[in-house]
C-alpha cells in the first residue's frame, strides 16, 4: 500500500475533511459569526468540486471493495456539480431561516455525509460497501427532510422518509443475502461469473432492485416521493429529486450492466414494465398538482421512467445516453427547483396559480423557469430534447418500438402540464402577481450556472462525444 | 456559388430577438419597431439577392439547378449516425426564403401601425423575430433532425404569438390548443425520424433523396405490416406535416388560432408556418415518389383533396371573417398537398410538384393580403363578425381595392396570381387522377363563392350603424396592402416551371386552355352566386338556407365535427390513447384544466386513493409491488 493508492480515494477523503473542518468551525465560532459558516462551506465544497476534475486512474483498493475508473469519477463529478449548485441556491435560505436557530452547520454536515455515502456506493466493488454507501447516503436525508422542525409537515416528511427508507434498505439487504446464498460471494467480480438464473437468484435480484427503485422513485416504489418533497425544505426536495436520484441511477446502471449482465433477459422485461408504469403514473399524477413541489415530484417520477428506456439497451449507446440525460436532468431540475426556492423564500408562495403574471414582474426568473420546463418537456433546441431523443433512439435501436411510441405519447402528456406553468407565467395576469424582487448573489449564481449548463449541454456537442468515450468503461 | 453569407439571413432575426427579448422593459416601443423592421429588411435583401444569384446567375450547371450545402457535423451520435447543422440552398429553399422574407417584412411594417399603443409592443416584435428566425432555419435545414428542431421552435413562437393577447382567456387556450395539437402530430414526425435514422442510417436530405441512392433503392426491403418501414417513416413524417399544415383531421387548432393578433394570422397561419407541412413533403419528394411506387404520396393526395373540400364547405358557413380565412387557408393547403400527391418526377411529369410550389408562393401573397385587409377592416369596425360590417367601400377605398384583388386572385380569375398556379394544379390532377381533378374544380367554385360572400358582405351590402365612423387605416398599414396587391397581380407571371421542378431541370409550361376555361368559368360562377346572394343583402340567401334546410344547418355546424370529436374523444379513444386526444376536447377550448381535464383528473382522482398519505399503505404497496414482480417474472422465467 503506497501513497498513490490513497489518491484513488482522495475525493472521499477531501469530503470527510471538509465535514470535520465544519465540525470544528461549529464548535469554535462564536454565535455572532455563525453566518460565515455558509460562506465557508460553499468555499470548501467549491474546492472539492474543482479538485474532482483532475483525472484519476483506473484501479481498485481494499481487495476490490473499493474501485474507481474514469466513468465512476465522472459520476462523482456530476454529483459534485449538482450539490454545488444546490448549495448556492440554498445559501440564502440557510442564512435567513436556519443559521439563526444555530442549525446551519448541521445542514452541511448531514448533506455532505449523504454525498459521501453516494461516493462509496458508486465506487463499491462488493455488496457490503454498496450497502454501507446506500445507508450512509439515505439516513442523513431523513434528518434533513425534517429540518424545519417547527413545521408539522416537515417532521411528517422526515418520519415518512425514514420509515420508507428503512423498509427499502431492509428489503434490499434481504435480496443481497439471497444473492450471497446462491453465489457464495459478495464481491461483484465473483458474482458476475457465478450468477445463474435460478429462482433464488432472481428473487434476490428483484428484492435488491426494489431497494434501488425506491431511491429512484420508480412505480410502485414511489409513494413516499410526493409527501416527502412537499413537506421537506425545498433544498432537500431538490437534493432528493436530483442528486439522490442521479446517484441511484448511476449505480443501478453499473450493476445491471456488469454484475447482472447475464440476467439481462429477465431484467429487461422488468424494466420494460416498470418504465411504462412509472411514466404513466408520474404523468397522470403530475397533471392535477397545484403545489409546485408536488408537481415537480411527480414530474421527476415521470422523468425517471424515461431514463429506464436507456437501461434496456445494455450497451455503450445506452450508457452514454443515460449519463447525458441525467446530466441534463440535473441542470434542468435544479433550475426549476431553484426558481421555486427563490420565490418561496421571498414570498412563501408555492402554488402554481401564485405564478400567474410572473413574467411581467420578474421576467428573468420566468425565463429561467421556462428554459428549465422546456428542457424537462423536451422541446428543441433546449438540451432536454436531445436527451430524450437519444434515449428513444437507443431504445429503438434495440427494437422496442412500442415502448418508444408510448414514451413519446408520455412526452406529449407531460408537455401539457409543463405548459400550464409556462402559461401561468407568460400568458396570464393576476392582481396578486408576485411583486418584483431581487435575488442575492448566491441565488443568482446558482440559477446562472444551471442556465449555462442547460445551454451548453444542448449546444456543445463534444461533451456528448466525451461521455460516449467514457461509457466504454462499462461495456 | 458562394453561399456562406446566407447564414446571416437567419442570424439577423435571432440577434434582433435576443436584443428585444432581453431588454423588453428598457427599449422604447417606437425604437423596437424600427429595430425589427430594419433587421428584417437586411435579411430580406439578402434573401432576394440569393434568389437572384441562384435562379438567374449562378445556380445552374448544364441546365440543372445545383444544390449547395454548407454544413458541419454537430453531434456524432453513434459511429455511423451523426447530426449536422448547416444551410442547404436549392430551388425550393430559395423560393421559401423569398416567401418568408416578403411576407414577414410586410407584416413587420404593418404591425407598426396595427399594434400601435399596445403595451406589449416590444415583446410582440421580439416574438415576430423569433418566429422569422425559426422559419428561416426550417427552410434552410440540411437534414431531418435540423428541420425538426426549427419545426418545434416555430411551434413555440406560434404559441407565444397566438397567446399574445393574454388578457383574453380564449386566446390563451387557443395558443395551448395549437401547440399541443401540432405537438401531438409531431409525435408521428419524431418517430418517423427515429425510424429513418435507424433504417436509412442518415438524416441528410441529400442522402435520403438521391434517386439512385441506397435508401430509395433498398428502402422497400424491410417491411412491417405490409408496408416497407421507409414508407411507414414517411407516413409518420407526413403526420407531422399534416399537423402543421392543418390537414384533416389535425386541422382543429387552426380556426382557434385566429385569436392571435391579425398580422400574426397573416404571417404564421396563412403564409409561412402552415405551409411548412407542404414544404416538408416537397423536401422529401423523391422519397415520397420513389419508395414503394409512391404509396405514401397517394395518401398525401387524398388527404389533401379531402381537406380542401371539407374546409371549403365549412368556410361558406362561418360568420367570423378571420375564421372564413382560416378555413380557406386549410382548403388551399389541401390544394397544395393534392398537387404534390398527383405529381410525377421527370420533366413535364413534375408539373404537380411545380404547381404546388407555385401555389404556395402565390397563395402566400394573396392570403397574407386577405388577412392584412381583414385586419384593416377589424381595426376600423372593432369587430370580427360579418354582421357588424357592410358598405365599407366608401370609407376604406384602399382596403377595398386590395381586398378585391386578393379575392379575385384566390378565386382564380385571370390574370391574377391564383389563376396561374391553380390552373397548373388542375392540369396535374387532370393528367394523373380524374377523381381528384373533379374535387379540385368543385373546390375552386366553392372558394370563389365564400370569398366573394365575405367581400360583398364587408364592403358592399347594407351599411351598418357604426359607433365610430370607420376610416381608412394609416399608411404603415396600407403600404403593405398595396405591395402585396401588386405581387398578387404579377406573381402569376413568374415562369415557375423553369425554376422549380422535382428533377431540377426547367421545362416550359403551357396554359391548357380548355381546363383553364373550365376552372375560370366555375370560379366566375361562384362569384356570380355570391353576388346574387350577398350583393344587395336581400332575403334570397335566407331562402336558400331554408331550402337546403338540414344540410345548411349541418354544414354550418361544421358537420357537427366538433361534436363528433367530443363524442369519440370522451367515450372511445380516451380510454385507449388517453390524454393527447382528449386535449382536442371542446371543453379544453375554455382554457381551463377541463378538457383533457375532467377525464384525466377523473382517472387521477380514482387512483388518488393510492396516494393516501398513510405510510402503512405505502409500505403495503412497496412490498406487494416487489412480490408481484417477483411472482410474475419468476413464474414467467421458469415457464
Amino acid at each position: 500500500m503506497n501513497f498513490s493508492s490513497f489518491l484513488l480515494m482522495r475525493q472521499e477523503m477531501i469530503l470527510l475533511t471538509i465535514i470535520l473542518l465544519l465540525l470544528v468551525a461549529e464548535i469554535s465560532l462564536p454565535k455572532a459569526k455563525k453566518q460565515s459558516i455558509v460562506h465557508l462551506a460553499i468555499f470548501l465544497f467549491g474546492i472539492n468540486t474543482i479538485v474532482g476534475f483532475f483525472a484519476i486512474e483506473t484501479s481498485s483498493w481494499f481487495g476490490g471493495m473499493f474501485h474507481t475508473n474514469g466513468l465512476i469519477h465522472f459520476f462523482k463529478n456530476v454529483l459534485n456539480v449538482g450539490v454545488f449548485i444546490l448549495l448556492l441556491q440554498s445559501a440564502d435560505w440557510l442564512q435567513e431561516k436556519i443559521v439563526d436557530n444555530n442549525k446551519g452547520t448541521e445542514f452541511f454536515i448531514l448533506l455532505f455525509s449523504s454525498l459521501l455515502g453516494m461516493y462509496f456506493m458508486i465506487s463499491a466493488g462488493d455488496f457490503l460497501m454498496f450497502y454501507l454507501g446506500l445507508e450512509l447516503s439515505t439516513l442523513p436525508v431523513a434528518a434533513l427532510a425534517a429540518f424545519e422542525v417547527t413545521k408539522r409537515i416537515s417532521s411528517e416528511a422526515g418520519i415518512k422518509f425514514i420509515l420508507s427508507a428503512a423498509l427499502a434498505s431492509g428489503v434490499s439487504l434481504f435480496g443481497i443475502s439471497m444473492l450471497y446464498a446462491t453465489s457464495g460471494s459478495i464481491y461483484f467480480d465473483d458474482i458476475i461469473t457465478m450468477i445463474a438464473s435460478t429462482n433464488l437468484t432472481l428473487l434476490g435480484f428483484i428484492l435488491f432492485f426494489a431497494g434501488l427503485a425506491f431511491k429512484i422513485s420508480l412505480v410502485p416504489f414511489h409513494f413516499w416521493t410526493a409527501d416527502v418533497y412537499e413537506g421537506a425544505p425545498i433544498s432537500v426536495a431538490s437534493y432528493l429529486s436530483v442528486i439522490s436520484k442521479g446517484a441511484a441511477v448511476f449505480i443501478l446502471m453499473i450493476l445491471l450492466f456488469t454484475v447482472f449482465k447475464n440476467l439481462m433477459h429477465v431484467w429487461e422485461n422488468i424494466i420494460y414494465v416498470v418504465a411504462l408504469a412509472t411514466m404513466f403514473i408520474g404523468n397522470l399524477f403530475a397533471l392535477r398538482q397545484q403545489n409546485m413541489k408536488r408537481f415537480l415530484a411527480f414530474s421527476s417520477i415521470a422523468q425517471a421512467g424515461f431514463i429506464l428506456l436507456g437501461l434496456m439497451t445494455g450497451n455503450q449507446l445506452g450508457t452514454a445516453t443515460i449519463i447525458y440525460f441525467v446530466m441534463i436532468y440535473v441542470f434542468s431540475n435544479l433550475a426549476a427547483f431553484g426558481v421555486v426556492q427563490a420565490i418561496s423564500l421571498k414570498t412563501g408562495k408555492e402554488n402554481m396559480n401564485d405564478y400567474e403574471g410572473l413574467y411581467r414582474t420578474n421576467p428573468n426568473l420566468s425565463l429561467v423557469m421556462m428554459l428549465a420546463l422546456f428542457s424537462l418537456a423536451g422541446i428543441p433546441p433546449v438540451a432536454g430534447f436531445f436527451g430524450k431523443f437519444f434515449l428513444f433512439t437507443a431504445a429503438a435501436s434495440k427494437g422496442y418500438y412500442l415502448l418508444v411510441f408510448l414514451a413519446v405519447v408520455n412526452v406529449t402528456i407531460s408537455l401539457y402540464y409543463y405548459l400550464l406553468v409556462v402559461r401561468a407565467m407568460f400568458l396570464r395576469t393576476s392582481d396578486q402577481a408576485i411583486p418584483y424582487f431581487k435575488n442575492k448573489l448566491y441565488m443568482k449564481l446558482g440559477l446562472l450556472v444551471t442556465v449555462i449548463g442547460i445551454l451548453v449541454l444542448g449546444l456543445y456537442s463534444p461533451l456528448y462525444d466525451y461521455i460516449f468515450e467514457l461509457s466504454k468503461h462499462l461495456n | 456559388m458562394n453561399i456562406s453569407y446566407t447564414v446571416l439571413i437567419p442570424l439577423i432575426p435571432l440577434a434582433v430577438f435576443l436584443l428585444l427579448g432581453l431588454n423588453s422593459q428598457k427599449i422604447k416601443p417606437a425604437i423596437s419597431g424600427y429595430i425589427g423592421v430594419l433587421g428584417l429588411s437586411v435579411s430580406a435583401a439578402l434573401s432576394f439577392y440569393t434568389a437572384y444569384q441562384y435562379f438567374l446567375v449562378d445556380g445552374k450547371v448544364d441546365d440543372v439547378y445545383q444544390t449547395f450545402v454548407n454544413k458541419s457535423v454537430w453531434m456524432n451520435f453513434t459511429e455511423t449516425l451523426h447530426i449536422d447543422i448547416g444551410i442547404l440552398i436549392d430551388p425550393i429553399s430559395v423560393m421559401m426564403l423569398v416567401v418568408v422574407s416578403t411576407v414577414s417584412l410586410m407584416v413587420h411594417i404593418y404591425s407598426r401601425g396595427y399594434m400601435k399603443g399596445d403595451e406589449g409592443y416590444t415583446r410582440f416584435f421580439a416574438y415576430l423575430s423569433l418566429f422569422t428566425f425559426s422559419m428561416y432555419g426550417l427552410v434552410l435545414a440540411t437534414n431531418l433532425f435540423q428541420i425538426y428542431i426549427f419545426w418545434e421552435l416555430v411551434g413555440v413562437s406560434s404559441f407565444l404569438l397566438i397567446g399574445y393577447y393574454y388578457t383574453k382567456p380564449s386566446a390563451v387556450s387557443a395558443a395551448k390548443k395549437a401547440f399541443i395539437v401540432t405537438r401531438f402530430a409531431d409525435l408521428g414526425f419524431l418517430i418517423g425520424i427515429l425510424i429513418m435514422g435507424y433504417y436509412a442510417g442518415s438524416y441528410d436530405f441529400e442522402t435520403l433523396n438521391n434517386p439512385e441512392g441506397s435508401v430509395i433503392l433498398n428502402g422497400a426491403s424491410t417491411s412491417f405490416m405490409g408496408l416497407s418501414v421507409i414508407t411507414w417513416a414517411l407516413l409518420l413524417i407526413f403526420m407531422g406535416g399534416a399537423g402543421k399544415s392543418a390537414m384533416f383531421p389535425l386541422h382543429i387548432w387552426l380556426p382557434d388560432a385566429m385569436e392571435g393578433p391579425t398580422p400574426v394570422s397573416a404571417l404564421i397561419h396563412a403564409a409561412t408556418m402552415v405551409v411548412a407541412g407542404v414544404f416538408l413533403v416537397a423536401r422529401l419528394f423523391p422519397m415520397f415518389y420513389f419508395v414503394e411506387n409512391g404509396f405514401a404520396l397517394n395518401i398525401v393526395a387524398y388527404v389533401g383533396a379531402f381537406s380542401a373540400l371539407f374546409a371549403a364547405i365549412i368556410a361558406i358557413t362561418q360568420t367570423d371573417i378571420k375564421r372564413v380565412l382560416a378555413f380557406s387557408t386549410m382548403s388551399q393547403l389541401g390544394y397544395m398537398m393534392l398537387a404534390l400527391g398527383v405529381s410525377g418526377y421527370d420533366g413535364h411529369e413534375g408539373v404537380g410538384y411545380m404547381a404546388s410550389m407555385f401555389h404556395l408562393f402565390t397563395h402566400a401573397m394573396f392570403k397574407a393580403l386577405l388577412f392584412l385587409g381583414a385586419g384593416s377592416v377589424i381595426h376600423a369596425v372593432h369587430s370580427n363578425y360579418l354582421k357588424d360590417m357592410g358598405g365599407l367601400y366608401k370609407y376604406m377605398p384602399i382596403t377595398n381595392i386590395t381586398f378585391l384583388i386578393a379575392a379575385l386572385a384566390i378565386a382564380g380569375v385571370p390574370p391574377f396570381a391564383g389563376f396561374w398556379s391553380k390552373d397548373e394544379i388542375l392540369v396535374a390532377a387532370f393528367e394523373h387522377n380524374k377523381f381528384i381533378y373533379y374535387i379540385g374544380v368543385f373546390v375552386a367554385g366553392l372558394t370563389a363563392f365564400y370569398m366573394f360572400r365575405i367581400y360583398f358582405g364587408i364592403f358592399w351590402g347594407k351599411e351598418k350603424t357604426y359607433e365610430h365612423k370607420p376610416h381608412e387605416s394609416p399608411l404603415s398599414m396600407t403600404i403593405p396592402l398595396m405591395v402585396l396587391a401588386l405581387l398578387s397581380v404579377v406573381a402569376g407571371f413568374i415562369p415557375f416551371s423553369e425554376f422549380i421542378t422535382p428533377d431540377k431541370v426547367g421545362f416550359e409550361a403551357h396554359l391548357n386552355y380548355p381546363l383553364a376555361a373550365i376552372a375560370t368559368g366555375v370560379g366566375l360562377f361562384g362569384i356570380f352566386f355570391a353576388w346574387i346572394f350577398y350583393k344587395n343583402e336581400n332575403s334570397l340567401s335566407d331562402t336558400y338556407a331554408k331550402a337546403f334546410g338540414p344540410f345548411y344547418k349541418w354544414a354550418s355546424d361544421k358537420f357537427y365535427f366538433d361534436e363528433i370529436y367530443l363524442f369519440i374523444t370522451k367515450k372511445i379513444i380516451f380510454n385507449l390513447i388517453s390524454a393527447p386526444i382528449a386535449k382536442f376536447d371542446k371543453k379544453y377550448v375554455d382554457g381551463t384544466m377541463e378538457g383533457i381535464g375532467n377525464k384525466t383528473i377523473l382517472i387521477s382522482n380514482k387512483i388518488k386513493g393510492i396516494q393516501s398519505g398513510k405510510f402503512q399503505d405505502y409500505a403495503f404497496s412497496f412490498v406487494m409491488g416487489a412480490v408481484i414482480i417477483a411472482l410474475v417474472f419468476i413464474y414467467l422465467w421458469t415457464n
